[in-house]
């Protein structure tokens, strides 16, 4: 997704779910991008066809993935794992302290 | 003296508009659905204006549009603060017209609702990034407040660096849980009331002065 530009990554994003794909990211998305693409999945939500996303993101603030000189000055990692899929085939998306669980039912 | 009056007349309107306060703040009221943003923008309309914004349901969604309440004045302390109050529809990732249909309703309303809800968000997110100057967050206290909705739209909101309220709502029930909402958010100054009973209305009002003044 590096270089693509805010609205390119949406629309790889929703394409593929909408595709029937769980889309993981591996930097996440910026405020701004977040907030487009709520705004794009609304635009696209039909109904019997497509009723949205759901979303959920890793925060990997690990100390072990800092480095000495981070920890020193109390620097935390931004890094993120991000995962999107489609609302109407993910029952539950789960996160705790080291991992997402998705229930992904096949309709 | 006509002239001479008229004259008077015009140096003071244009003295009038250049030493005039700035132009009443846009705070957004946002949330996701259900968490009460009508009832509490009613409650405060009512308190100020005499007048309501817009309907107040148990239905999800049943504010579809941003509503806008103009000039608002709210006098804490001997002083006074003028803000637009603006409504918005709770944010949401999804939108099936399925959930509509247990709160009977016909499947064609439901598919409306539904498309009108999803165009009320669009138009939540568009007023987030351009047109509000401060933002109150309601959140049910009787729900987690650990969502991804609530972290994305804070996010958003810290991103655009305005000048955010957390207001824990719905006190009044027994299921309520304060710490839990301050918990969640807790670089941001989190104020509990009831917006439907009227609870705690006076912090209320003094933070809203004190954070959009």
């Amino acid at each position: 997704m590096e270089g693509l530009r805010s609205m390119e990554k949406i629309r790889m994003i929703l394409d593929g779910v909408r595709d029937g794909n769980i889309v993981i990211l591996e930097e996440g998305l910026s405020p701004d991008e977040e907030s487009k693409l709520i705004e794009v999945t609304m635009t696209e939500i039909s109904p019997d066809d497509f009723t949205g996303i759901e979303i959920e993101t890793y925060p990997r603030e690990e100390a072990s993935d800092q480095s000495l000189l981070d920890r020193l000055m109390g620097r935390e990692s931004t890094e993120t794992l991000t995962v999107i899929g489609p609302a109407n085939q993910i029952e539950t998306l789960h996160k705790d302290d080291q991992l997402i669980s998705a229930l992904v039912s096949r309709k | 003296m006509g002239l001479l009056t008229n004259l008077k007349d015009s140096v003071s309107r244009v003295t009038d508009r250049l030493f005039a306060s700035e132009d009443p703040k846009r705070i957004g009221i946002y949330g996701p659905p259900n968490a009460g943003k009508t009832t509490l923008a009613n409650r405060i309309a009512r308190d100020w204006t005499g007048d309501a914004i817009g309907p107040e349901s148990h239905v999800p969604h049943e504010t579809r549009r941003a509503r806008r309440k103009e000039g608002v004045d709210i006098e804490r302390n001997g002083q006074s603060v003028t803000i637009d109050i603006v409504d918005t529809p709770g944010v949401a990732t999804k939108v099936d017209y399925k959930e509509f249909l247990d709160h009977d309703i016909e499947k064609d309303d439901a598919i409306r609702r539904s498309r009108e809800a999803t165009e009320g968000v669009a138009e939540a997110m568009h007023w987030l990034r351009e047109d509000v100057d401060g933002v109150i967050y309601v959140l049910d206290s009787t729900t987690d407040p650990f969502t991804q909705v609530n972290t994305m739209l804070i996010g958003i909101i810290e991103s655009r660096d305005l000048p955010v309220l957390i207001f824990a709502n719905k006190i009044d029930l027994d299921q309520a849980d304060i710490d839990r909402v301050a918990d969640a958010f807790p670089e941001h100054e989190t104020v509990p009331l009831s917006a439907l009973e009227g609870d705690n209305m006076d912090e209320v009002y003094d933070k809203i002065a004190e954070y959009f003044a």
